[in-house]
């Protein structure tokens, strides 16, 4: 190649590229980690760090934050089980002694991980991020390389700031076409799902093109990228623009004034080269996607709310068939019954999927004047939404539906601080994972955007949200 | 870390789809010191019923299961949750190998970085796999070094990252490599922050 020509290059190549130390002879690439999140469950890596009396080398680039095991209903931790208070103070008391920044369960700004990294201005453009969690795609939305690591990895990260990786295909899914109201996020992100299969991006990192992903919102592309580990994907990613740069700027640990100026101008280098090749690419038309449920414990068993839950009988496949047939048989649904008729029995609305304040005011829209049928939580992403929702009066309307406002955390989409759904109750809920036993022994779960979580706690059904939109909206 | 070449052992047949890593180790064992051994728990709320009796017909609580080093399972095992407890669980128990056409991306890295190897199969001989161990004896051999399965008088290849492959073979732990290398690290850190000097924080606050 002459010199000066350059290969063209995608987005996620750019990213990586700009990060690896050294290169290994095998091919693995030594990558620095630009921001670490650490939350409750990264106690494991800390004790290897014990140990080995190791010190952390770059504390001021990791951050802890506690959420899965915070509580919801109170904000006194002496009231709580001894076992997952312990969970909270120990990261507390790792980031202390280990000089790491932390959103402790006290702390005003606290939340869930990846509702507080792009909150606070962790989470910009063009970073590598990571953290003992797999939905750490979500910093993708920003145009970040950000993905989930295993506990031997967080300790790596702690004491080198580094990771060896082995770079991954790349893979585009371009989605044209306006999708119509009352779509979200959320049923794009079920529809590619669906489509692609639970493993479908399994080795690739994904890039989100195509208008109708330029036309969504920070939060909406949260969504679509933190859902992206739900494909396989190693991470999801989204060039950033206009609407990237004016949602981090005046972050509190954003860069400011001319440092943002400059960080601005090398993040418009942030895109796809036009002649960039892709290992796959995927298009769908976004007017095609209706409003998305699942009915197994896979997200991939995902279809319009219009749609019939399948028939074993009638697949093909025998792997498939026996999976159907196992999920039919947990989720207690014949086949062939319509979506439409599915009672639940509670419903959901939170996670690092579906907490933000664009997800509470489309439930809200639904709920406001309404009562639920069935009985149900709220809880926002972090503190901050749940400030910003009651100055918006929206826990008033969840309130007067008859649902609880509860504080943030990761509450009911893992239940590891309690919040669970009872064995053999069926949930509609705005998280992540319908896998058995997810949120709880027993626990049946259909995913769904905060919207159509809405309409089906005022039916008591699932339900297409477009029979209940409200004109105006 | 034990390296991985050739294993003869006992295997499992387990045949699900997305055996995920929530059930792999359920949430609520994760509090659980790794010293008390995490094998208890593996597929906890598959192998024990309500009242945490065993389930006879769970292939795990089978006679033999407990001497067994490879699981065979079907597609996209391992997907989910980036929790190594699912690798601990497994590695606990006794198992040193999984065979599957897929595995999620963080599982399989999770497996590698405890020594247990995660064997790629194509569905057919995963299905012929399957099969096999129901009918015939349930020995079989996992050879890293060639890449292969043999289980009676027939041959399987599996596919495993060659990066994963050269790690598991020498029993090596990235840490050793990545300590001497301390040099180029700081290296990096100052010419990037010079480069993208907004990418640094202060200290806590
Ligand atoms: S909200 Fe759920 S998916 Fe998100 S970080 Fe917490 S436990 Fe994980």
């Amino acid at each position: 190649m002459t010199s000066g020509a350059r290969q063209p290059r995608t987005l996620f190549d750019k990213v990586w590229d700009a990060h690896v130390v050294t290169r290994r002879e095998d091919g693995a690439d030594l990558l620095f980690i630009d921001r670490h999140l650490v939350h409750e469950g990264s106690f494991h890596a800390f004790n290897k760090l014990k140990d080995k009396r190791a010190k952390v080398r770059r504390p001021d680039l990791t951050i802890g934050v506690a959420d899965h095991y915070v509580p919801t209903r109170t904000r006194i931790l002496g009231e709580i089980a001894p076992d997952i208070a312990g969970m909270i103070r120990q990261l507390d008391d790792n980031c202390r002694a280990h000089d790491i920044r932390i959103f402790g369960f006290d702390d005003p700004r606290q939340g869930i991980v990846h509702v507080v990294g792009p909150e606070q201005g962790l989470t910009l453009p063009g970073l590598t991020m990571v953290c003992g969690d797999s939905h750490t795609s979500t910093h993708g939305a920003f145009g970040a390389l950000a993905f989930g690591i295993g506990a031997s990895e967080v300790a790596h990260v702690l004491l080198t700031q580094c990771l060896w990786q082995k770079r991954p295909k790349r893979m585009r899914i371009t989605v044209d076409g306006a999708t119509a109201p009352g779509i979200t996020a959320k049923d794009i992100a079920l529809s590619i799902i669906a489509r692609i299969g639970a493993d479908g991006a399994q080795g690739h990192a994904i890039e989100y093109a195509g208008s109708a992903i330029r036309a969504l919102s920070m939060e909406g592309r949260l969504t679509l990228c933190n859902l992206s580990i739900e494909s396989g994907a190693r991470c999801g990613m989204i060039a950033p623009d206009e609407t990237t740069f004016a949602y981090v700027e005046g972050r509190p640990l954003a860069p400011a004034g001319e440092m943002f100026e400059r960080a601005v101008a090398a993040w418009h280098d942030l895109a796809s080269d036009a002649d960039a090749a892709f290992d796959r690419a995927i298009l769908l038309d976004g007017r095609d996607i209706a409003p998305t449920v699942t009915w197994g414990i896979s997200p991939e068993d995902a279809l319009p709310i219009g749609a019939s839950v399948p028939d074993p009988a009638a697949i093909d496949d025998a792997s498939r068939a026996s999976h159907v047939r196992e999920a039919l048989d947990y989720m207690g649904l014949t086949p062939g019954q319509a979506l439409a008729a599915i009672r639940i029995d509670r419903v959901f609305i939170g996670s690092c999927t579906n907490s933000r304040i664009e997800d509470l005011r489309a439930a809200a829209h639904i709920l406001d004047g309404r009562k639920a049928r069935v009985p149900g939580l709220v809880s926002p992403g972090s503190h901050l939404v749940k400030q910003q929702a009651e100055q918006e009066g929206l826990d008033r309307i969840f309130t007067d539906a008859g649902l609880d406002w509860v504080g943030s955390g990761c509450s009911m989409c893992v239940g590891m601080n309690g919040d669970l759904v009872p064995a053999g109750e069926r949930c509609a809920s705005t998280t992540n994972r319908n896998f058995k036993g997810r949120q709880g022994p027993g626990a049946r779960t259909h995913l769904m955007s905060p919207a159509m979580a809405a309409a089906a706690a005022v039916t008591g059904h699932l339900t297409d949200v477009r029979t209940m939109l409200r004109s105006g909206a | 870390m034990t390296p991985f070449d050739i294993i003869t052992t006992t295997a499992c047949a387990l045949p699900l789809a997305s055996i995920d890593t929530d059930q792999l180790i359920p949430a609520r064992f994760m509090k659980r010191s790794r010293a008390d051994g995490y094998g208890q728990y593996l597929l906890y709320d598959m192998r024990f019923d309500d009242n945490g009796e065993p389930r006879p017909d769970f292939p795990l609580n089978a006679a033999g299961a407990q001497e067994a080093a490879v699981l065979v399972a079907r597609r996209n095992f391992g997907a989910g949750s980036s929790r190594e407890a699912a690798v601990y669980a497994l590695a606990d128990f006794g198992f040193r190998c999984v065979i599957a056409p897929s595995f999620g991306d963080i599982f399989a890295s999770n497996a590698v970085n405890n020594g247990v190897l995660p064997a790629k199969v194509s569905e057919a001989d995963a299905e012929e796999i399957l099969t096999l161990l129901q009918t015939t004896g349930a020995d079989v051999t996992v050879d890293l070094r060639d890449s292969l399965i043999r289980l009676g008088n027939r041959t399987f290849t599996f596919s495993v990252d060659p990066i994963w492959r050269t790690k598991l073979l020498n029993g090596w732990d990235d840490l050793d490599l990545t300590a001497s290398l301390t040099g180029d690290i700081a290296g990096f850190e100052q010419q990037d922050a010079a480069a993208r000097p907004w990418v640094q924080l202060q200290g806590r606050d």
